[in-house]
């Protein structure tokens, strides 16, 4: 077998795998939007003078925060309905939109954990400052403390992105055809040993090219932050 | 030497009690502060100056004693914290600015977004106020930009921008660099000459003597002594207020 054979072979099946990549991103995607928005609440809920909505805000984070997250994964697969029906009309839920709210879940948690530690961060000053000047709190937090958060909180957050666009392989597991599965059937459907390498390298080579730019980005970010 | 609490004060405090778990840091205040007056609370670290200058205005709620500004019962729970808050400024030793808003918004938005006053009355106010601590150009400039006197005169101008009836200066020049002290304590002075009532914790001894009206000496959560700041520092009456003047002079 001849190295440029195993290249061409390598090549015809890229379009098949980056649909399957395709799949990746639409999935990590619509779990950072789902993520972040519940982890908002959440974070914003952990540092809550209510006891209850603290409580509450506290042990979701916590729980699925250190949870594995295929765990939260096999959790959502399972538990979740295969079918709704709304307005009478019924609609499947395909498996990798039950594998991307599973993703959603850890990311939640993680983003919250962003944000009390953003909202935490900002000196006490700012929070008694404003009491003095006759804002409430609710009022303090939107327009004054959350507002110095956001700088604070993005590179984390594009870090918490880079993780979970490299855990949505995972999603394999519990049949989602994304770019891991589709390699894996192309390698089975070569049936050739020496195919099986170039073929994982492509792989890692197609999540690296994604992932980096945004570490890279999130590192500058952090740095410039810090000099402010 | 004035003893009594007398009906024309304008801040009182009246057996003022406050612990944090089982420490007391106050253990019975009683103070008085006519209005127009500049009076300075010293004493040694730890006796509760700035817990009593915070009791004032409500930020630290008071376990026992009654605090009255004017017509507020400050210790009231129900006390409506925005007409208070508009009544008492503060001014920090860290300053607090807010850092993601310009100098010009650090002024005005507490009285346009809490006191929902007319956006082009508190601006031009806030730019006078400026121009009056010599900051005119640094209008538009962020808090990080400037120096820390700088930054301690906006958050005076900040507090005057409510058009309080007194402002609690908590010791504002604490964390500056020496050389800005003065432009510190002569912007305060200013604003005392100008009739407003002020009330201050200070570790400057001379700025208290030459500033204030009446100085209150604090010592293991309870007011010692008070007076005149010349009788005060010439003659100091309580043996505990003896001791400190001797060591801080």
């Amino acid at each position: 077998m001849s190295e440029t054979s195993i290249f061409a072979d390598v090549l015809r099946w890229l379009p098949f795998v980056l649909w399957g990549f395709g799949l990746n991103v639409l999935m990590s995607v619509l779990a950072i939007v789902l993520g972040t928005g519940a982890g908002v609440f959440l974070g914003l809920g952990q540092t809550s003078h209510i006891r209850l909505v603290g409580g509450v805000s506290r042990l979701a984070t916590q729980l699925f925060r250190n949870a594995p997250w295929l765990v939260l994964l096999f959790y959502c697969i399972f538990l979740m309905p295969y079918s709704i029906v709304i307005s009478g009309a019924t609609y499947n839920v395909p498996s990798w939109l039950r594998a991307t709210l599973g993703f959603s879940l850890p990311v939640a948690a993680n983003f919250s954990e962003i944000v009390r530690g953003a909202i935490g961060s900002i000196p006490k000053g700012q929070w008694e400052a404003a009491e003095a000047l006759g804002y409430s709190r609710s009022v303090t937090l939107f327009r004054i403390i959350l507002p110095q958060c956001i700088t604070r909180m993005l590179p984390p957050w594009m870090n918490l992105y880079a993780l979970l666009i490299t855990a949505t392989p995972l999603a394999s597991i519990v049949g989602v055809e994304e770019a891991l599965a589709r390699t894996q059937a192309a390698v089975q459907s070569e049936a050739q040993a020496s195919f099986l390498i170039p073929m994982y390298a492509t792989l890692l080579v197609m999540f690296f090219l994604y992932t980096y730019p945004i570490s890279r980005i999130s590192n500058a970010l952090e740095r410039r932050f810090r000099t402010v | 030497m004035r003893t009594e609490i007398e009906g024309r004060d304008l801040v009182s405090l009246k057996g003022v009690h406050k612990a944090f778990g089982s420490f007391e840091v106050l253990r019975g205040v009683e103070l008085g502060v006519a209005k127009g007056e500049v009076a300075a609370i010293i004493g040694p670290s730890g006796s509760g100056k700035s817990t009593i200058l915070r009791t004032i205005n409500g930020l630290t709620p008071v376990d026992h004693g009654v605090i009255q500004l004017g017509d507020i019962t400050v210790t009231d729970p129900k006390v409506d914290k925005v007409a208070l808050r508009h009544r008492v400024g503060m001014v920090f030793q860290q300053y607090n600015l807010f850092p993601h808003k310009t100098v010009l918004e650090n002024v005005a938005m507490a009285p346009i977004q809490v006191l929902k006053e007319p956006r082009k009355d508190v601006e031009e106010r806030a730019r006078n106020l400026l121009a009056g601590m010599r900051l005119t150009e640094k209008a538009l400039a962020y808090p990080g930009e400037l120096s820390g006197g700088q930054q301690q005169r906006v958050a005076i101008a900040r507090a005057l921008c409510m058009q309080p009836e007194v402002i609690l200066f908590d010791e504002v020049t604490a964390a500056l660099d020496p050389e800005m002290v003065k432009e510190v304590l002569s912007a305060v002075r200013k604003v005392a000459e100008d009739g407003m009532t002020c009330i201050l914790v200070t570790h400057e001894m001379r700025f208290a003597r030459e500033a204030a009206n009446r100085v209150f000496f604090t010592d293991k959560g309870v007011i010692v002594e008070q007076g005149e700041p010349k009788a005060f520092f010439a003659n100091p009456q309580d043996p505990r207020t003896k001791e400190f003047l001797d060591k801080v002079l």
